[in-house]
């Protein structure tokens, strides 16, 4: 097997002011692979993905380990670490109402990333733009380059936000829950779209959720997290097999069409699950 | 979607609008040279007249007559032009305060432009160090522009820079050697000593105009420096904010060209409303300085009771507030395409 991409060890993240740590000690690594995070809502799972891209201003970040190719991140200034975003490790956000800029054209906010990184007119970033919004399958990309994030609708403004964050070809896209906020009808076909581009451009990607199914289906592997812990790593196609009884809640958690009609089950939590070494 | 239908639409029902508004405006106006307690007839015809004069002014004025006919009367004058003669200067009111508004204006003028360069920059300053000494600093600043008293600045500031240290000039437009020397075309003497070309009347203008708008606009300051901080605070945790540091852009970067282009709306219509009360006149700085501006105009005519020139100044501070609010509406319609 190749060397990772990514190779964090024992990572810490502490928001300022915080009397405990967000994240406690996360360990993993990740390939030309697309690897699920999952977990309920705080624990943790959304903190990995900013920290990753040292985006959170105020938090404390350590960790033995948090390699990104050929470079410690941890290490790297903020001026070089501007370098990294959006260039070699970008992030698709959850809701494309609120990530895109409400008073600047569409292909205005694409093309920005194109001309961050590369040394080009705005023309040319711009034809780059157009070309990206063709490729996440937006119809006459030149009109919707002209339109307001407010002119579009959700399930576009998701694909706008995939196509900005793919636009400077990076090694990792994170997409923290990034069809969450999208209607039933229209997320599997953001979902088919995102994953096409992923692997045909052999992007490592990391795919924070909540929802079991969505990660089964569209990631190789999961980690399971709580309160801040990996507490299971595994296949994904082996989900069903989890030995974690934190995991094994999860899934008994989740209603199915044609299941029993009996209350669910409650999802049990333990604190000394805390204390356990992962993996 | 813009369209052109609801677009006229809409330029149509704000004309109505405005129409409405300034109707209003000119009931109250009426309604307060009515109801202050001063005799119109009494200022004119003097305390010693006689019955039979005063009764005749009395109805010259058409005071005799129902109220609501009087109403229609000073429409119609307000809508030919005809603000009514002062009592006072016994010269047309509205050519009184074409004299004195140009004073104002320039001084306000001067005002917001050094409120708003110093209170924007501030504010985002502040809200992008949040909490840490340049925020601190700058709160403490504009609490000082916001609670010290204009004319104790004012009177201490005369005294420290003009008094002691003649590094301005002092009350008034200009020195009053130059009084008179150049001919008043625009009124604004700025404007007008340029014209001239006489560039010593110019300087001395300046050297009078800096240390009045300087207090005004340091005042007014505060007030756009706390808006503008929590504006930006608003802005800087939303998530797009987020998306382009993603992107890579620097703070800079993220700062002027994300956050703040999405406060331009906001920021504009504090600006315009801080303009205005400017423009309403500054009575204290333009008495502690003696600036023969609007405001001073204003406060001696309610003083004397000369209402033909109250009604027309109340009448006049409501038109540029009608006119700055049409005109933040507008920029509205430039800076953010939501609304158009």
């Amino acid at each position: 097997m190749t060397r990772p991409i990514l190779d964090v060890e024992n990572l810490h993240i502490r928001y300022g002011g915080a009397p405990t740590d967000a994240v406690r000690g996360v360990s993993f690594t990740l390939g030309r692979e697309r690897l699920g995070i999952v977990g309920e809502s705080g624990s943790g799972k959304s903190t990995v993905g900013r920290g990753l891209l040292r985006l959170l201003p105020s938090a404390k970040i350590t960790a033995d380990k948090m390699r990104f190719e050929d470079v410690e991140l941890l290490s790297l200034t903020e001026e070089q670490m501007l370098g990294v975003r959006g260039r070699r490790m970008s992030m698709i956000l959850q809701d494309p109402k609120f990530s895109l800029n409400p008073i600047r054209k569409v292909g205005d906010q694409v093309a920005e990333t194109y001309l961050r990184h590369f040394k080009c007119s705005r023309k040319d970033a711009l034809q780059k733009a157009i070309a990206m919004l063709e490729a996440v399958k937006i119809r006459d990309p030149e009109r919707v380059c002209e339109q307001y994030p407010h002119e579009i609708s959700g399930g576009m403004g998701q694909r706008v936000m995939i196509a900005m964050m793919l636009l400077a070809d990076p090694d990792v896209v994170i997409a923290d829950e990034p069809t969450s906020a999208l209607d039933v009808t229209v997320r599997l076909q953001v979902l088919n779209i995102l994953d096409g581009l992923v692997r045909d451009r052999g992007i490592g990607l990391i795919m924070i959720s909540h929802d079991l199914n969505l990660v089964r289906n569209f990631c190789d592997r999961v980690l399971i997290m709580y309160a801040g812990r990996v507490v299971e790593t595994l296949a994904a196609r082996d989900l069903d097999k989890a030995q974690h009884p934190y995991t094994r809640g999860l899934i008994a958690a989740q209603p199915r069409i044609g299941g029993a009609r009996a209350p669910l089950a409650v999802l049990d939590r333990r604190p000394e699950w805390l204390e356990e070494v992962s993996r | 979607m813009s369209t052109r239908r609801p677009s006229m639409q809409g330029a149509l029902g704000q004309i109505g609008t405005i129409l409405v508004t300034l109707l209003g405006l000119l009931v109250l106006t009426f309604i307060i040279g009515r109801m202050m307690p001063a005799d119109p007839v009494r200022a004119m015809v003097g305390e010693d007249a006689t019955r039979e004069t005063y009764e005749q002014v009395f109805r010259s004025l058409g005071l005799d007559r129902p109220l609501w006919e009087q109403f229609f009367y000073y429409l119609g004058d307000v809508l030919t032009g005809n603000f009514g003669t002062s009592i006072r200067t016994g010269q047309p009111v509205i050519q009184d305060i074409l004299h004195v508004m140009p004073a104002t204006m320039e001084l306000a003028t001067f005002a917001i432009l050094i409120g708003a360069g110093l209170g924007v920059p501030m504010g985002v300053i502040a809200a992008v160090n949040k909490d840490r000494w340049p925020d601190h600093l700058v709160r403490v600043l504009s609490l000082f522009g916001h609670s010290m008293p204009i004319f104790w600045t004012g009177m201490i500031a005369l005294i420290v820079l003009y008094a002691k240290l003649d590094l301005v000039g002092g009350s008034g437009r200009m020195d009053q050697f130059y009084i008179g020397l150049v001919p008043e075309t625009t009124g604004f003497l700025l404007i007008d000593s340029l014209l001239a070309g006489e560039m010593d009347v110019f300087w001395s203008a300046v050297n009078h105009l800096i240390l009045p708008a300087s207090l005004l606009g340091y005042s007014s300051s505060a007030y756009i420096t706390r808006m503008t901080r929590s504006f930006m605070l608003d802005q800087l945790g939303q998530e797009y904010i987020t998306t382009a540091r993603v992107k890579g852009l620097s703070k800079h970067q993220t700062i002027w060209r994300h956050a703040f282009v999405n406060i331009r709306v906001q920021l504009v219509t504090i600006v315009a409303l801080a303009y205005g009360s400017l423009l309403e006149g500054a009575v204290l700085i333009e008495t502690v300085f003696a600036w023969p501006g609007f405001g001073q105009y204003l406060t001696s005519n309610l003083i004397i009771g000369d209402m033909n020139a109250v009604m027309t100044c109340v009448l006049i501070v409501g038109v540029i507030f009608i006119a700055l609010n049409l005109l933040s509406d507008m920029l509205y319609r430039l800076f953010d395409p939501r609304t158009r």
